[in-house]
């Protein structure tokens, strides 16, 4: 399955996911398989109400399984506290949004700093790699611009600034070109692309076909269940 | 632990502030609660001390005794005998307990008349010892003096006069040096008892009666019975072992049951000052209460705004929480905010509160009736500590109730759209 690597980064095995609202019990997920190794690009498709998004929340850590074993990056996640999951998400997992959710009273270097206080770098280091990290996606002259100073395209592009900044074991990006024009959403999708290339593993939930076909393999996920996965025409 | 608190301290930094009216009206808010309570407070301080002032003007652990009957059968005499002390009864009591700080009796003339020149009032004249004076706080205007053993001994006709008193016969004249009558008797005035304010009084008040040796009094009047039977111990609680004492002294020599405490009638001002500082603490207790209530009002403000500002920052907190935020990340800040408003009203509060204090210091507190029974408004250290408990309490309950639901919000569930 693997195209560019071959550790397994995720591993699913019959995941369920039950939401009970007290009245209805709505089964979001009945019960999903899913592995992906290191290096690779996932899309995962579906239309809205198939599952997506509860399943990158599960990939992501925000939420936990009714049932079912996930392991990410060798870890068992089931059953963990809340400080440690949040742990988790710190040092494994990189957000994408759609709406980029970056912090708007603070500067661009300060959002992509975030992740790396509560990971517990130093104030220097913190301030060293996130300069880096946004002279890499091409924002190095507006370190100390607001997101409200930034055009959606930049403002994605600290949020992807800010997913590197643990150098996690995935990049989780929920649409991430959905709220873009089409220019700055192609230059999302390059750097997507660059990144994958430099060995980043990359999970993309996303409705753009466009960016479906960038990825090494696309997921395809109906009514909570998986109903194909293959690798992408290139 | 230390990791934390950099984290915490930097979030808080970090985090976005509050529009500036509404952190105006929550600093307001605490600001005028810590008011409340801090004058209602100094109020009862001012009440409580004016109180003890007042009380402490009749004289301090004094008892007075005066005539009554007996209430219980003795030796086979009946009970409802009166028992009338006498004059020569204050030696005997001296000689037997030698303890007491102080022992004098009273005989009162009621409604005597006293000339001064053309002008005559009729008013009251009580005899009693020289010890008097300092007993029962009858403290001389400049230029004049209480009378003293010598002329108790040589039974001089002196006369010291309450303040009231001698304004009514003297008017503006300096009355010291003076001679008036007293029942056609020419006595001479030395003294004229400094004004004060009296809380408790028996036959009247000081300020409005006259005093003379009980020799004196003995001799013109020709009475041998005491009005009032007054003791005074050196601390307040030798004072019930000493009225026991004092029964079983003069049980005898009256033939009374040395149990019935209530052959002579008793006002035990130690007992009555006990009562009344207890009220002066429930007084204090129950404005505390108040103050502090307003003051509550006042977080529940901050709590308000807490639960407002935490719904508004959902999205902030979803993010953090999703970059790895632990959840006492989530809740110090929203606490130490809290905290923060709540801290700084509470300064202001105090600064206007010691202002407000300061500012009834010219209010004149000489003649002014109402202002000399309240007095005056006092700021203690006490207070200031008590207050800034419950500032702090009131500040961390308004931070954590709303923070621990910053701590419960969902990430996924806000992260996703707008």
């Amino acid at each position: 399955m693997g195209i560019n690597g071959n550790g397994t980064i995720i591993s699913m095995s019959e995941i369920r996911k039950v939401y009970d609202t007290g009245k209805v019990k709505v089964e979001a997920l009945k019960g999903v398989n899913l592995e992906i190794h290191k290096g690779e690009m996932v899309a995962i498709v579906g239309p809205s109400g198939s599952g997506k998004s509860t399943l990158m929340n599960l990939i992501g850590c925000l939420d936990t399984p009714t049932s079912g074993e996930y392991e990410l990056g060798g870890q068992r996640v089931a059953g963990v506290s809340r400080d440690m999951l949040a742990e988790i998400r710190n040092k494994r997992v990189g957000f994408v949004f759609q709406n980029f959710n970056l912090l708007p009273h603070i500067s661009a270097l300060e959002n992509v700093e975030m992740p790396m206080m509560f990971g517990g770098l130093r104030q220097a280091q913190r301030r060293s790699r996130s300069k880096e990290l946004l002279d890499r996606v091409g924002l190095g002259d507006r370190v100390d611009h607001k997101p409200t100073e930034l055009s959606g395209g930049q403002m994605q592009r600290v949020a992807i600034a800010r997913a590197l900044a643990m150098t996690p074991d995935i990049v989780l990006a929920d649409e991430p070109t959905g709220n873009l024009d089409s220019t700055s959403g192609s230059d999302i999708m390059s750097i997507f692309t660059d990144l994958w290339k430099q060995g980043s593993t990359l999970v993309i939930i996303t409705h753009d076909p466009a960016l479906a076909r960038r990825a090494s393999r696309v997921v395809e996920i109906r009514d909570g269940r998986i109903t194909s996965d293959h690798p992408a025409a290139a | 632990m230390k990791r934390d608190w950099q984290v915490i301290l930097n979030l808080f930094a970090s985090s976005s502030r509050l529009q500036k009216k509404r952190a105006y009206l929550t600093i307001a808010a605490i600001a005028w609660g810590t008011v409340a309570i801090l004058l209602l407070l100094a109020f009862g301080e001012g009440l409580k001390r004016q109180m003890d002032k007042n009380r402490r003007s009749t004289g301090e652990n004094l008892a007075v005794m005066w005539p009554d009957v007996t209430t219980k059968p003795w030796k086979g005499l009946p009970a409802g005998r009166p028992i009338r002390l006498r004059i020569d009864d204050l030696a005997f009591i001296r000689d037997r307990m030698p303890e007491l700080k102080a022992v004098h009796g009273e005989v009162v003339s009621w409604r005597t008349a006293i000339t001064y020149g053309r002008k005559t009032v009729n008013g009251r004249v009580i005899g009693t010892n020289f010890v008097y004076g300092e007993d029962r706080k009858h403290y001389p205007q400049a230029g004049g003096r209480f009378f003293g053993p010598e002329d108790e001994i040589n039974r001089r006709r002196v006369v010291f006069l309450g303040n009231e008193m001698a304004k009514d016969i003297f008017g503006d004249e300096p009355p010291v040096g003076k001679t008036l009558l007293i029942n056609n008797a020419p006595y001479t005035v030395i003294g004229v008892m400094q004004k004060k304010t009296q809380m408790g009084m028996y036959g009247g008040p000081d300020s409005n009666h006259a005093v003379i040796p009980i020799t004196t009094f003995r001799a013109q009047f020709g009475r041998e019975r005491l009005n009032n039977l007054v003791i005074e111990t050196n601390r307040p609680e030798e004072m019930k072992p000493e009225l026991k004492k004092l029964n079983a002294v003069l049980g005898p020599k009256y033939g009374y049951d040395p149990t019935d405490d209530r052959a002579l009638a008793t006002w035990d001002m130690v007992k009555s000052a006990q009562t009344t500082s207890n009220i002066l603490i429930g007084i204090q207790i129950f404005l505390g209460i108040v103050g502090a209530l307003t003051l509550l009002i006042g977080g529940v403000g901050v709590a308000n705004i807490m639960y407002a500002v935490v719904k508004e920052r959902t999205r902030e907190i979803g993010v953090k929480m999703a970059l790895g935020a632990r959840r006492r990340w989530i809740i110090m800040p929203f606490v130490l905010e809290a905290v923060v408003y709540t801290l700084i009203g509470g300064a202001l509060g105090i600064t206007i509160a010691n202002v407000l204090v300061a500012l009834t210091t010219f209010i004149p507190i000489e003649n002014n009736k109402v202002m000399s029974f309240l007095g005056r408004p006092t700021l203690s250290p006490q207070i200031g500590i008590i207050t800034s408990l419950i500032l702090c309490v009131i500040g961390l309950l308004a931070g954590y109730f709303p923070a621990r639901r910053a701590a419960s919000v969902d990430p996924a569930a806000t992260l996703r759209y707008e």
